[in-house]
């Protein structure tokens, strides 16, 4: 087990070198002289050429390379345009409130999917589970960005019973937990199909374990092997589905900010990229696909925490 | 050989029959055939220009006149729809055969070539599926500004990973298979152990696959539109009439609802057929994703 | 006084072919304090018989006639809810694999503690009896066990505290499918004795499934030898191995040269295949791989009494 983390941890930072390459070689490509785009159309070409030095494009592409990379493993994504502030500075600015969207998501589809897998895995072949599979796809299907805006036409805009846009007012967390409700809804809906299947499918091969044999034939009751015996198994995969799924939360994320006008990485990289702001876009993109592999790392160890079996092996 | 050649194609009647028994199929079928039929007669069935810019009628509610309403520029939504149709199903089919030509020779080649390079290949696949999706998109839009080229390329860069493994895992298995074994004995070339063993035997669950993501490819263009970053107004595009009506919300909520009702239809017509297709023709892939 | 008095019992299981008899009158008593062995061939029709027994039949499976009276009340006619209630305290069992027996991520004391969720215990009370039953099966250090998880323990220990969990409530009867089979030869000489410790202790019966001769004629009482859903022989052990009235029983005994000596692992084989329980054959459901066939095998064969309690389903038990 401890080899294999090894292993995971080493795959993961070649992983985020080649995503690092892929993002330069990008950069790199736009077309235009980002010392041009950067200082507008009235500088000078010695402002430009100053500028140019400063940000290293004299220097040949494999030296560019490597200061990027070197720079970058130790968080220095370079300064943004508009502001001249250090790239990472300003993404960890945006970063908790794009962190607490995705937590929202997930608290939504856990609360919601959970209970629905399980009551369809206990109704195995009734209406209700026929029901929730069927809402389960709808809700998959159903691009992210189209809930956000209808949720925010239905209950900010016609029915006004949640705010529309903004996080809230700092420091007050009821306000800012009411601004959330919308916003990770519209993360969190898609998931909760994926999350109901994925509980549904784990319940109903735990329901067939010799165990839950073992557990009927001492006389517990139908409840306590449901949520105590069986659930707690079944909930272990959807640890790891969540893993992947916040990458996926991260898409709807972006739209979610963008659509209720909130604060956030997406909202940033959205405004970066209508501001031609190069440095800021790569900056949090190399961000974002960093907490992404690290997620999938840390939905592993949390699989660990939660067997026994798997945690005894470290 | 001839003989079983008749087999699978009776074998698909029946699943086609079966698919049609399905209440889910037969909704998703209907969904998608209405879509295809408004995208295709775009032209004949609507009464207005899709561009057409009328200023007298601009932001007109949902009448005879105008089925789904007006927007600020005066045009017939319900025309631009149709014509927002053939975008999307345009886009969705062109970008899904692409990405399914590409992950099949890439596949292919990780699965039938020498160890390194198919160890490259997956740290590559890896790599890209390593971005969020939408990630990926703002950066390809950054180097390629926004058009429906940037659309195509997110989409295969997003599919061809997961098409390129199936192929690959496939090709694995097969090639230390009996009858490619004495294919090769007997001197067939690579090419043709390829075409003639391999293929057959890995397109029919990469088919299923692609139109499963089907759904996913209209939401990457939709969104893309949404945002700005995919094509170019005054093109309909679905994605652009949402834009288009969620910076008069509060006022004119017909527009977006003419923007988002074909995605969820057609999202939903394509995943209701798509899991059916799957569970008839390979139940082995129930439960993916 | 009898514990359990299988009559006449009949399960059937509506699947896609037809419907399926799995058993077909099934009859046998297991008497208070005695140990019943039951032997047969995997699909002879024992986990039938126990889940009919438990009320834990498969979804598609229905007693269609027959009783089953445990301690007065039959379990045929009994609601889930009422069979539920006996389960445990009353009705017992130890099942074969003792790898997945126990839930993985629930600790030994927590299901222990679980088990005894009718009695109106203090938990300290409650631990305090699973500690003592875990000292009884012999687990070491057993108030530090219950903190514990089922990982943690060998193979041979799981299906100790399996059995402590099964004799916690003091049943009246203790179901033990094949507890042992899945143990080494050594394991399985101790958790037999294991058994009869506890079984004299608590005065329980035991209803004992095997397909291990060895085993039946050492620690059973009296067997029931099951043949493709029916009961083809039964009586006091040592009648049954002594004078075995069915060709069935002879041929197992047969094929078993060591059957005093030596402990076989597996049952001997038998040519031919069991029959397709959907199609049930005419007559005697074991004419087909008989040696000893008659014009008459194509009629059901009655039961018919050897000597007093040593019943063969067979019509060459009648020439005896």
């Amino acid at each position: 087990m401890l080899s294999y983390s090894i292993k995971r941890l080493g795959l993961a930072v070649v992983i985020v070198s080649v995503a690092m390459l892929m993002l330069f070689s990008m950069i790199y490509l736009i077309p235009g002289d980002p010392a041009a785009v950067a200082l507008g159309p009235r500088a000078t070409e010695a402002m430009r050429e100053a500028l140019r030095v400063k940000m290293g494009l004299d220097q040949p592409i494999w030296v560019q390379f490597w200061n990027f990379f070197i720079n970058a493993w130790q968080g220095d994504l370079g300064n943004e345009v508009l502001s001249d502030r250090p790239v990472a500075t300003v993404v960890l600015e945006q970063l908790p409130y794009t962190i607490a969207l995705i937590l929202g998501g997930i608290s939504w589809s856990v609360a919601l999917g959970i209970p629905l897998g399980c009551w369809a895995a206990v109704k195995r072949g009734s209406w209700a589970d026929r029901l929730v599979g069927v809402l389960s796809v709808a809700v998959i299907a159903v691009p992210s960005f189209v809930v956000a805006i209808y949720a925010l036409l239905v209950f900010a805009v016609t029915l006004q019973w949640l705010p529309a846009i903004g996080a809230g007012e700092p420091g007050d967390l009821g306000d800012q937990l009411v601004h959330l409700l919308l916003p990770s809804l519209a993360v969190g809906l898609g998931w909760v199909g994926y999350i109901a299947r994925m509980v549904r499918a784990s319940m109903l091969e735990v329901l067939e374990a010799q165990h839950i044999r073992t557990a009927r034939a001492f006389g517990l009751p139908d409840r306590m092997i449901t949520y105590r015996y069986a659930l707690t198994i079944a909930i272990l995969p959807t640890v790891t589905l969540l893993g992947v799924g916040i990458g996926q939360m991260l898409s709807s994320a972006v739209f979610a900010e963008i659509v209720f006008a909130r604060p956030g990485v997406g909202k940033l990289v959205y405004d970066a990229i209508l501001t031609r702001n190069y440095p800021l876009v790569t900056g949090t993109v190399l961000v974002t696909t960093v907490i992404f592999v690290l997620l999938n790392l840390v939905a592993d160890l949390i699989v660990g925490a939660l067997d026994p079996r798997v945690r005894s092996r470290f | 050989m001839y003989a079983a050649a008749s087999d699978p194609k009776r074998a698909r009647l029946a699943a086609v029959q079966r698919l049609l028994r399905e209440p889910l199929g037969v909704f998703g079928v209907t969904l998608v055939v209405l879509m295809l039929f408004g995208a295709i007669f775009a032209d004949w069935l609507s009464i207005y220009e899709p561009n057409k810019i009328s200023p007298r009628d601009r932001f007109q509610g949902p009448s005879w006149d105008h089925l789904l309403g007006t927007d600020q520029l005066g045009r017939d939504l319900f025309s631009r729809v149709l014509h927002g149709g053939r975008i999307a199903l345009s886009v969705a089919l062109f970008s899904t055969l692409a990405s399914l030509v590409i992950g099949i020779v890439l596949g292919l080649i990780a699965g039938y070539g020498p160890r390194w390079l198919d160890n490259l290949m997956l740290l590559f696949f890896d790599s890209i599926k390593s971005f969020p999706t939408v990630m990926l998109a703002l950066a390809l839009v950054t180097l390629f500004g926004p058009s429906l080229t940037a659309v195509v390329i997110v989409v295969v860069l997003v599919n061809v990973p997961g098409y390129a493994r199936i192929i690959r895992t496939q090709t694995l298995a097969l090639k230390e298979s009996e009858f490619v074994t004495a294919a090769l004995s007997m001197g067939a070339s690579t090419p043709r152990i390829l075409r003639v063993h391999v293929m057959p035997n890995v397109v029919g669950p990469l088919l299923i696959l692609a139109s499963m993501d089907i759904p996913v490819v209209i939401a990457i263009e939709a969104g893309m539109s949404f945002l700005g970053l995919g094509v170019r107004p005054p093109t309909p595009s679905w994605g652009a009439i949402l834009n288009d009506g969620f910076t008069a919300i509060r006022d004119t909520p017909w527009i977006v609802l003419a923007g988002g009702l074909p995605i969820i239809i057609t999202t939903l017509g394509f995943t209701f057929l798509g899991e059916t297709l799957r569970d008839v023709f390979d139940p082995r892939l129930k439960g993916r994703g | 006084m009898t514990v359990l008095a299988i009559e006449n019992l009949n399960v059937v299981f509506a699947t896609e072919g037809g419907d399926l008899h799995a058993l077909r009158d099934v009859s046998f008593k297991v008497p208070e304090q005695r140990i019943v062995g039951i032997v047969g061939e995997s699909g002879c029709g024992k986990s039938t018989l126990i889940n009919a027994i438990l009320g834990l039949l498969a979804e598609n499976g229905r007693i269609a006639s027959g009783s089953i009276s445990f301690e007065g009340e039959d379990l045929a006619h009994l609601d889930d809810k009422a069979i539920q209630d006996l389960r445990g305290p009353r009705l017992s069992t130890v099942f074969q694999d003792p790898m997945g027996a126990l839930n993985p991520v629930i600790s030994v004391g927590r299901q222990m503690r679980n088990i005894q969720y009718r009695s109106d215990l203090a938990r300290a009370e409650k631990d305090a009896r699973s500690i003592d039953m875990l000292r009884q099966v012999r687990i070491p250090d057993a108030a530090q066990a219950l903190k514990r998880y089922p990982h943690e323990f060998s193979g041979g220990m799981k299906q100790r505290i399996a059995i402590a969990m099964a004799l916690m409530m003091e049943p009246a009867l203790l179901i033990a499918d094949e507890p042992t089979t899945a143990l080494d030869a050594t394991l399985e000489v101790t958790t037999i004795e294991l058994l009869k410790d506890l079984q004299a202790e608590i005065g329980c019966s035991v209803l004992f499934i095997s397909h291990h001769l060895g085993v039946i004629a050492e620690l059973c009482d009296d067997v029931v030898v099951m043949y493709a859903g029916e009961v083809v022989e039964r009586g006091s052990t040592r009648q049954v191995f002594g004078n075995p009235s069915h060709p069935y029983t002879a041929r197992l005994l047969d094929c078993d040269p060591a059957r005093q000596s030596e402990r076989t692992r597996q049952l001997p084989t038998i040519p031919g295949e069991l029959p397709d329980l959907r199609r049930r054959p005419e007559g005697c459901i074991f004419a087909a791989r008989c040696d000893r066939r008659m014009d008459v095998c194509a009629a059901i064969p009655p039961d018919i009494e050897v000597v007093p309690g040593h019943v063969a389903r067979c019509f060459l038990a009648e020439s005896q």
